[in-house]
């Protein structure tokens, strides 16, 4: 059983700021822990600058979520960008084709408990993770 | 836009960013940085991120790339008051910032800054003035 969800467009800088502020929100809402706040937030700054970045902007959709056993969160961010060819790569500790660190897809995979990529050249991208209480 | 203010004490440029940032105003500072160290002659930067509740790759670039700057423009940079749950997610991130110099508070990051010019050229024992200016 799932809440609804609440969306953002991701079209600007400060459109990032905002998903980073209503991750915030719904993350001390869902009661995750203060350094599960602060890596749920970090890894969603870093998605959806790069949906804005290389997407060339797209949506965020963020939900309260729950199983059996406990409650979570989950984000998507989607856009219909060039997509990325060789996910492999990108996901590589220090890949970038836009001069960054390359830490942004790889790290948020480290800070979230489930990761999941859709993506298609030319098509477009789709992100989706899971941050659950502990 | 808002503007991160910068402020002039003795001989430090400090910092304290109180928003969450977008990336434009983070770029801004690191110019506004770069030009402020040229026109006071200052020989050190504190950067306050106590406020900060996340930092991430852009905004973690952006503190390495002004201390980099800062050293070329012979000033030494030191980020104080980052929170525990911050530094933990730095590090996962894969984040380690090398080259920068932290301390856990403002006090801190000025008696580092001071301890160098202690071992460098011998100072007046004149006290500094302290003055402070916003840009
Ligand atoms: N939504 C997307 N659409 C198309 N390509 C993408 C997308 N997200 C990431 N990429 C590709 O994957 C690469 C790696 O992304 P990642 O976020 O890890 O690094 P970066 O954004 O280049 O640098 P950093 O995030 O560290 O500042 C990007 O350089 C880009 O080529
Ligand atoms: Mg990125």
């Amino acid at each position: 059983m799932n809440d609804e969800s609440q969306r953002l467009p991701v079209v600007t800088d400060q459109d990032v700021v905002r998903v980073r502020q209503l991750v915030r929100t719904v993350a001390v809402a869902v009661k995750l822990s203060l350094v599960d706040q602060t890596k749920l937030v970090t890894a969603a700054s870093e998605l959806a600058r790069n949906t804005l970045v290389y997407g060339g902007g797209g949506e965020v959709e963020v939900t309260r979520v729950h199983n059996e056993r406990r409650g979570g969160i989950r984000i998507v961010f989607a856009d219909r960008g060039p997509g990325i060819a060789d996910l492999d790569l990108a996901l590589t500790d220090g890949y970038t084709t836009g001069g960054g660190l390359g830490l942004g897809l790889s790290g948020a995979r480290r800070l979230v408990d489930e990761f999941d990529i859709d993506t298609e050249p030319g098509k477009g991208t789709t992100i989706t993770i899971v941050k659950w209480c502990r | 836009m808002e503007r991160v203010p910068v402020l002039k004490i003795g001989d430090i440029l400090l910092v304290s960013i109180q928003i969450d940032m977008e990336d434009q105003v983070a770029l801004q500072l690191q110019e506004d940085l770069a030009e402020r160290i040229v026109a006071t002659g200052v020989h050190g930067v504190i950067i306050d991120i106590s406020a900060l509740d996340i930092v991430d790759s852009f905004v973690g670039r952006t503190l390495a790339t002004i201390a980099s700057v800062s050293r070329v423009l012979d000033a030494e940079t030191v980020v104080v008051g980052m929170r525990p749950a911050v530094a933990i997610t730095l590090v996962e991130l894969g984040l380690s910032l090398p080259g920068i110099r932290t301390a856990l508070n403002v006090e801190l990051g000025i008696a580092m800054l001071g301890s160098r010019e202690d071992d460098g050229e011998p100072e007046d024992d004149e006290p500094d003035p302290v003055v402070v200016t916003e840009s």
